[in-house]
């Protein structure tokens, strides 16, 4: 077949077997499709860049047999996200889900939607979808009504067919309608990444006519990955395709002074070692020989100062330290003056650790960079046309010289390594002219992956004689989760190119934020607020092991923990039901709404905390918590049993109430929250990145322990708040923000300790009692 | 390098490996067979679960040459699309993964435990699986899905 780039996108569909809605001149149509599902072709030619996003067939595409492909730059990290925005565009062409295919995260074939983040894959991407898919129907039903000669008003669509309502037998399927004529339609766009939308003619359906929308639909990439038919980007395989290791530094700011690798070189298999400044790898031809190799080179290091401070004292260092940017405080009334007033006042101080994504998969990516340039990278990475980017200047060519082509490797909470190793791939690839596969060892990702940042916070607020807030003020003081960008498009993002001596130059200061519309933690009604916001330097400049990054629901578990935990200890200064007292600093119906749903569903009894009959050696007790993150509203209660004997705090049943707006997919969206819960649960009760004077010590399982079937809760009920009239919101990441808030507030309740440092081991907690 | 024959999922099959390659990733690399995935490389995971002789085993750990002779099974050979074993039919039914990415451990861990304890409480299934990692908290729905499989079996599925 000649090079399916140089036919036009018709004659490419001809000669398919296929038709699209909707023209453009050449192009990436035709090398994704043949590629499809076919990670080992290569492209022979430049990969294009920029889908034009104004075109229909950008989007979504409909062959001759009526099979509806769906192009998103949106990408499927184990959420079932992929299913859901079928079910979006199912719904608005009137089509069976199982016709609809999507092709996800690859830049020579997908929309660049900001890859995904925020878990907003649904709410921004799915309305981009749903516009597209309206005005696809929209046109077809144009065609239609002029094919059959019935007005669009006779005419309903079932399963990609039209009919004419009052002639049965009268129809015709999307299939025919796009086999003899071509449709299509400028479409205007709006925003850029995250914020992309397009718009055409058609009209979305009201959700009161959803049939699909709103329904339990399958995944079906369970019974593939079982049967081994699903491929991650560790089964992926190039012809040519040599194992690549790579060697990290063993101390933050140690420098390479020399490499003797004449053992690795007697390995059976050894190809190259590759040093460039303080970056090591070794490529081998096989994964073993990669192993052994990168085992037997020896790299003399230099002995660095010990840059981190000792473990314990790191909240200390950062209450200490001078701070490196401060967003302008939000300042409501008079918060000083208020709590002059107050007949009471609380002070707290609240600590939240450095952790790890430390995903299962540790992170893998195939590169194979050709002579001239010419990129391809199999990685998992979020953001595909970010990284297409960052990678392009890495090599230093154009953008559309590099194809990355979003594999998936395993769930991913945000920026882990999945980024980084296909820079290493690059790097190597490029050193040795072969197609190289990285596979970082376990601890390539826990101890050198970048991290969620540890953060500090200070509150105060008075209290009046009827009890409710009378002035507050919130200070936090952490490391920026942006000192690795998590939106990867420049070479210094990069661990690989760091330890080469590239500058990161994309780093930027995050904060943790209260009373701002991005906050980490609920707004309440609150007239005299004081929140101060600080970033501290970083504890080494990258690269290194704790560079703080974006790790899920950034930012807002730490805050929300703090301002959640206060809100209980002003709840039980004033002597009131923590939950009526939330209530009767909030005005938002939906805020309110959701506390009440999981106050019910849990069978809440309103009391002050912490309960009185404290008897016995195990002592229950229930907290509850609101959690807010952007426009998704999540009320928390957990149920705790503590033994004061030992201090192990045992989590026996967790109700989540979950207010997204719009629910596309109940079971999808059940399952993703319940797993929230574990995985939050497992960072508050037993996560802390270790780290010794010189480098992070948690590298593998059993030095970064997470929870284990033994701790996961016997029940976890999500109540789901469905609002069809409201636009869906992100959903899934809301569920981490204020759980640690509600597992601290009922031990509280339990016992009367109240826990202000995550994670809440039991030896803390012991000595608390 | 040498060769070994390994009998994996009923077929034994010749490839030239290093001897003390671990056997994880011999079956990837050489048989091309992509389910037991590398996870920690420690044992400390299990990720890269195989059946040997009918005991879950952490194929990153074990060295090729220790496998020859034995029944190796992964976890696609244990059934097929079109039957499936009751306890891959049971974790396809209740949806039980995320990611899916430590799967095999946990199907695999679940057979031979139900095979040795039919009618498991929640707490024998909680300690029996607590050797496992799943990062992204799927634990609710592979409870689940154990149930299932243990109700499966006893009415009559194989086991």
């Amino acid at each position: 077949m000649t090079s399916p780039s140089h036919l036009s996108r018709r004659e490419f569909v001809k000669s398919a077997g296929g038709l699209i809605v909707g023209f453009s001149m050449a192009g990436p149509l035709a090398d994704v499709l043949l590629a499809q599902g076919s990670p080992q072709v290569a492209p022979a030619v430049p990969p294009p860049v920029g889908l034009p996003l104004a075109k229909i067939d950008s989007w979504i595409r409909i062959a001759p047999d009526g099979a509806v492909t769906v192009c998103t730059g949106k990408i499927e990290v184990g959420m079932g996200v992929n299913v859901a925005l079928s079910q979006i565009v199912a719904e608005e062409l009137g089509v069976p889900m199982n016709r609809v295919t999507m092709l996800m995260g690859d830049t020579s074939g997908t929309p660049d939607q900001g890859g995904v983040g925020a878990s907003n894959s649904i709410a921004s991407g799915g309305a981009a979808l749903r516009n597209v898919a309206a005005t696809v129907r929209g046109l077809l039903l144009d065609a239609g009504s002029r094919r059959l000669g019935v007005p669009v008003d006779q005419l309903s669509i079932e399963n990609g067919v039209i009919n004419s309502k009052a002639a049965p037998g009268r129809s015709l399927s999307y299939g025919e309608l796009v086999r003899d004529a071509a449709f299509d339609q400028e479409l205007k766009v709006t925003g850029s990444g995250f914020t992309l939308n397009v718009q055409g003619s058609g009209t979305p359906k009201s959700p009161a006519n959803y049939s699909i929308v709103g329904t339990s639909v399958k995944r079906t990439d369970i019974a593939d990955k079982m049967f081994g038919r699903f491929k991650y980007v560790v089964d992926v395989r190039v012809p040519g395709m040599l194992h690549g290791r790579v060697l990290r530094p063993p101390s933050a700011g140690a420098q390479v002074l020399s490499v003797d690798d004449s053992a690795a070189r007697r390995v059976t298999g050894f190809v190259q070692t590759v040093v460039k400044g303080n970056f090591v790898g070794v490529v081998a031809t096989s994964e073993w020989s990669a192993v052994k190799a990168s085992r037997a080179v020896k790299v003399n290091w230099n002995t660095p100062a010990e840059v981190f401070p000792e473990q314990r004292d790191l909240y200390a260092h950062m209450r200490a330290a001078e701070p490196k940017a401060s967003r302008p405080p939000v300042k409501r009334g008079d918060a000083s003056a208020a709590m002059d007033r107050a007949v009471r006042r609380v002070e707290a101080v609240y600590e939240y650790p450095f952790h790890s994504h430390a995903t299962m998969g540790p992170g893998c990516a195939v590169a194979d960079v050709q002579p001239t340039g010419t990129t391809t990278v199999w990685c998992g990475a979020q953001k595909p046309h970010a990284v297409q980017r960052g990678y392009a200047d890495l090599l230093g060519v154009p953008p559309d010289r590099v194809r990355v082509v979003w594999t998936a490797d395993s769930g991913s909470y945000g920026r882990p390594g999945f980024d980084d190793v296909g820079a290493d791939a690059i790097i190597l690839s490029q050193a040795v002219g072969k197609p190289v596969r990285v596979q970082w060892m376990r601890g390539d990702l826990t101890g050198w992956g970048p991290k969620g940042p540890a953060a500090v916070f200070e509150l105060k607020a008075g209290l009046d004689a009827e009890g409710k807030i009378c002035g507050a003020q919130f200070t936090s003081k952490a490391f920026s989760g942006g000192e690795i960008n998590f939106i990867p498009t420049a070479k210094g993002n990069f661990l690989g190119a760091q330890l080469m001596g590239l500058p990161n130059t994309s780093g930027f200061d995050e904060f943790c934020e209260w009373g701002t519309p991005g906050g980490g933690a609920a707004p309440y009604e609150i007239a005299d607020l004081l929140s101060t916001a600080h970033v501290i330097p970083p504890l080494h400049a990258t690269p290194s092991p704790l560079a703080g990054t974006h790790l899920r629901d950034p930012n807002g578990p730490s805050t929300s923990f703090a301002v959640e935990s206060f809100m209980d200890e002003l709840a039980a200064a004033a002597g009131a039901d923590p939950i009526q007292f939330r209530t009767q600093h909030l005005t938002d119906a939906r805020a309110r709404a959701v506390l009440a749903a999981a106050a019910e569903k849990f069978g809440w009894q309103a009391r002050p905390s912490p309960q009185r009959a404290r008897q016995g050696n195990v002592v229950t007790g229930r907290g509850a918590a609101l959690g807010i993150r952007g426009g998704t509203y999540v009320g928390n209660v957990a149920e705790v049993e503590v033994d004061r004997s030992t201090g192990v705090v045992r989590v026996v049943r967790y109700v989540m109430a979950h207010d997204c707006g719009l629910i596309i997919n109940p079971l999808g969206l059940t399952q993703t929250l319940q797993a929230n819960v574990v995985q939050t649960l497992s960072r508050t009760m037993t996560e802390e990145v270790r780290f010794d004077r010189k480098s992070v010590t948690s590298v593998d399982w059993a030095t970064y322990p997470v929870s284990r079937m033994s701790d996961v809760p016997p029940a976890i009920d999500i109540v789901l708040v469905n609002r069809p009239e409201v636009a869906a919101t992100g959903a899934g990441e809301a569920g981490s923000r204020a759980l640690a808030a509600a597992v601290a507030n009922a031990i509280f309740d339990a016992t009367g300790a109240r826990l202000r440092q995550v994670p809440f081991t039991a030896a803390k907690v012991k000595a608390a009692l | 390098m040498s060769i070994v024959a390994l009998d994996v999922n009923g077929r034994v099959r010749s490839t030239e490996a290093e001897p003390d390659s671990p056997l994880l990733y011999v079956l990837r690399d050489n048989l091309e067979l992509p389910n037991p995935r590398f996870g920690c490389g420690l044992g400390q995971c299990g990720a890269c679960t195989v059946l040997v002789n009918g005991d879950a085993v952490r194929s990153c750990m074990m060295p090729v040459t220790a496998a020859v002779g034995k029944k190796i099974v992964t976890l696609d050979g244990l059934g097929t699309p079109e039957r499936p074993h009751p306890v891959q039919q049971a974790f396809i039914d209740e949806q039980a993964f995320q990611c899916g990415y430590c799967m095999n451990g946990w199907v695999l861990v679940s057979k031979v435990l139900l095979e040795k304890n039919p009618s498991p409480t929640d707490q024998e299934i909680r300690r029996g699986l607590d050797g496992l990692i799943c990062r992204c908290g799927s634990h609710t729905a592979v409870l689940g899905a154990v149930r299932r499989a243990a109700d499966a079996m006893k009415k009559g599925g194989r086991a």
